[in-house]
């Protein structure tokens, strides 16, 4: 069996940090998503660090928007890789379903995290 | 005149720009001024991408922004021009007399800079640039959000 699908989440401010550490408290979850925040980035700077973070392994990419340098930087490092693929409009019940379904593949993924994402989006 | 805003930003297009300058100020179009992004379809493709819908992109070489920054003057969308570093606005206000304003946005920490401002960081070389353009009658400033107060030029060179 291949190794987990890893999570990494990059976004404006601490946004990525927070959520990450919200799932954390929730699940228990202890190393399937990584956080990377753009504050003091230049491109170069935050590609650099979503390089590192998503390292050789297989990766879904979570990004707040469908816009801006968080999502710039994650087409970027898609470009370069096979094995990773990206969803925006990162939400905690995204995140939170994504924790339990890492044996998918990258496509499967993010595919799910839409779904996950959209049901966790209601107007009441 | 409806180019509405003169920026420097190393991050070209981003959330600062899409979502915080384009709603204060009431923008519906960017134009990238930048020779590298506009002759690489890949990119071009990538900033096209990344804007809200109802926000038009278009892209510019250096020179054919100094040939068109009279039209976008004169154009009725309020525009934002966009440029990711000093050498390319003082290249765009040596080739045209159109503008009058420029905001320097977002510089990030490079080799050779020093930090000016949280958000900006300058080489000697980029400063003096800057002053130069201040000295010709353009008034430069500091801001990275809309909500931010203005910094002089003489506040961050």
């Amino acid at each position: 069996m291949s190794e987990p699908l890893q999570g990494v989440v990059v976004t404006h401010g601490g946004v990525a940090q927070a959520l990450v550490e919200a799932v954390k408290g929730i699940t228990g979850d202890n190393g399937g998503l990584v956080a990377i925040t753009n504050i003091g980035c230049s491109p170069e700077a935050l590609l650099d660090r979503l390089d590192t973070a998503v390292g050789t392994r297989r990766v879904l990419v979570f990004t707040d928007m469908p816009a801006g340098s968080c999502f710039q930087a994650a087409l970027k490092e898609q470009r370069d890789r096979e094995n990773l693929a990206v969803v925006t409009g990162v939400n905690l019940p995204m995140l939170l379903d994504f924790v339990y379904h890492r044996d998918l593949s990258p496509g499967a993924a993010a595919e799910r995290a839409m779904s996950s994402g959209n049901r966790g989006i209601r107007s009441l | 005149m409806s180019v509405v805003l003169v920026r420097i930003d190393d991050r070209l297009i981003h959330g600062q720009i899409v979502v915080g300058w384009v709603q204060a100020l009431g923008v519906k179009r960017v134009v990238l001024v930048d020779d590298a992004v506009s002759g690489n379809e890949w990119e071009r493709e990538l900033y096209t991408l990344s804007v809200p819908p109802g926000l038009r992109v278009e892209f510019a070489s250096v020179v054919e922004a100094t040939e068109m920054m009279a039209e976008w003057m004169g154009s009725p969308d309020r525009t934002i021009v966009l440029v990711g570093n000093v050498e390319t606005i003082i290249e765009l206000c040596n080739g045209t007399d159109q503008i009058k304003k420029v905001n320097v946005g977002g510089l990030h920490d490079a080799t050779g800079r020093t930090q000016r401002l949280p958000y900006v960081y300058l080489s000697e070389d980029e400063a003096a640039g800057l002053r130069a353009l201040g000295e010709n009658g353009i008034e430069v400033t500091a801001q990275d959000v809309p909500t931010a107060r203005p910094v002089a030029l003489r506040g961050f060179t």
